[in-house]
């Protein structure tokens, strides 16, 4: 019984994959290109920096960059609680 | 965890000064190569992993202190933040620097393919800083949090 669950499963994740591969779009052609070609054209002039991907980081989509920052602060914050002695070392 | 063996401590005090200056030039180039704040601190946080492992408990609390990187990363966040109100003027995250303003501090124009000019870019390169002073404190926050919580191996 589960051989034939997993069997039906696994076809069934086939076929989804494989008609994605079939449907998928030419790589370097996406439908929606003006936002990107914007960018990629007009970047270094507007602000002034040789990489794109950092004028769009930095930039660009700075709120993504400080939510970055702020996960990285969480976690820290994270480890320390998780990390806290509570007990003197030799007790547990 | 007991230091490494006299091979590796050699090779850590050779390697590890060129490792975090890998690092530091990842960051301060961030806008002109790839890479940036984020990238170089974890390059300069992977030297200090390499320090912890090679030189063991009692070395690393006297060579890396929790409580500065923790205020490090503090101010590293804040200085990002503030960076980014200071443009408020026109919207959050403004670049306030870059190419016309009228400060000229990190203002020159680039035209074209060029070989890279490090005083371009506006508040990016403050910014790259600021995030990568976060990020390599906190790691080595964490490392070192980590590295110093595994009880002594050989004590018991």
């Amino acid at each position: 019984m589960n051989k034939w669950v997993a069997a039906v499963a696994l076809i069934i994740v086939f076929i989804f994959m494989f008609l994605t591969a079939v449907y998928m779009h030419p790589f370097g052609e996406p439908e929606n290109q003006d936002m990107d070609q914007y960018m990629i054209e007009n970047a270094q002039n507007e602000t002034g920096a040789n990489n794109v991907v950092t004028s769009v980081v930095f930039d660009y989509r700075g709120y993504d960059t400080l939510g970055e920052a702020t996960v990285l602060f969480t976690a820290v914050m994270g480890v320390l609680v998780v990390y806290k002695k509570t007990r003197k070392s030799g007790e547990s | 965890m007991i230091p490494m063996s006299k091979i590796v401590r050699t090779i850590t005090n050779i390697l590890y000064v060129f490792i975090i200056g890998f690092g530091f030039y990842v960051i301060i180039h961030g806008h002109l190569t790839p890479g940036g704040g984020f990238q170089g601190g974890a390059v300069v946080a992977s030297a200090f992993a390499l320090l912890a492992v090679a030189y063991g408990r009692k070395k690393i609390v006297n060579l890396l202190n929790k409580e500065h990187l923790s205020v490090a990363e503090v101010s590293g966040l804040l200085a990002f933040i503030c960076l980014a109100f200071l443009g408020l003027g026109t919207v959050f995250f403004f670049n306030f620097l870059a190419v016309g303003r009228s400060i000229p501090i990190f203002s020159n124009t680039p035209a074209g393919i060029n070989p890279g000019d490090l005083n371009t870019a506006g508040i990016m390169p403050l910014m790259n800083i600021a995030v990568g002073v976060e990020v390599l404190s906190a790691l080595g926050v964490i490392i070192l949090t980590m590295f110093l919580g595994f009880k002594e191996g050989k004590e018991k």
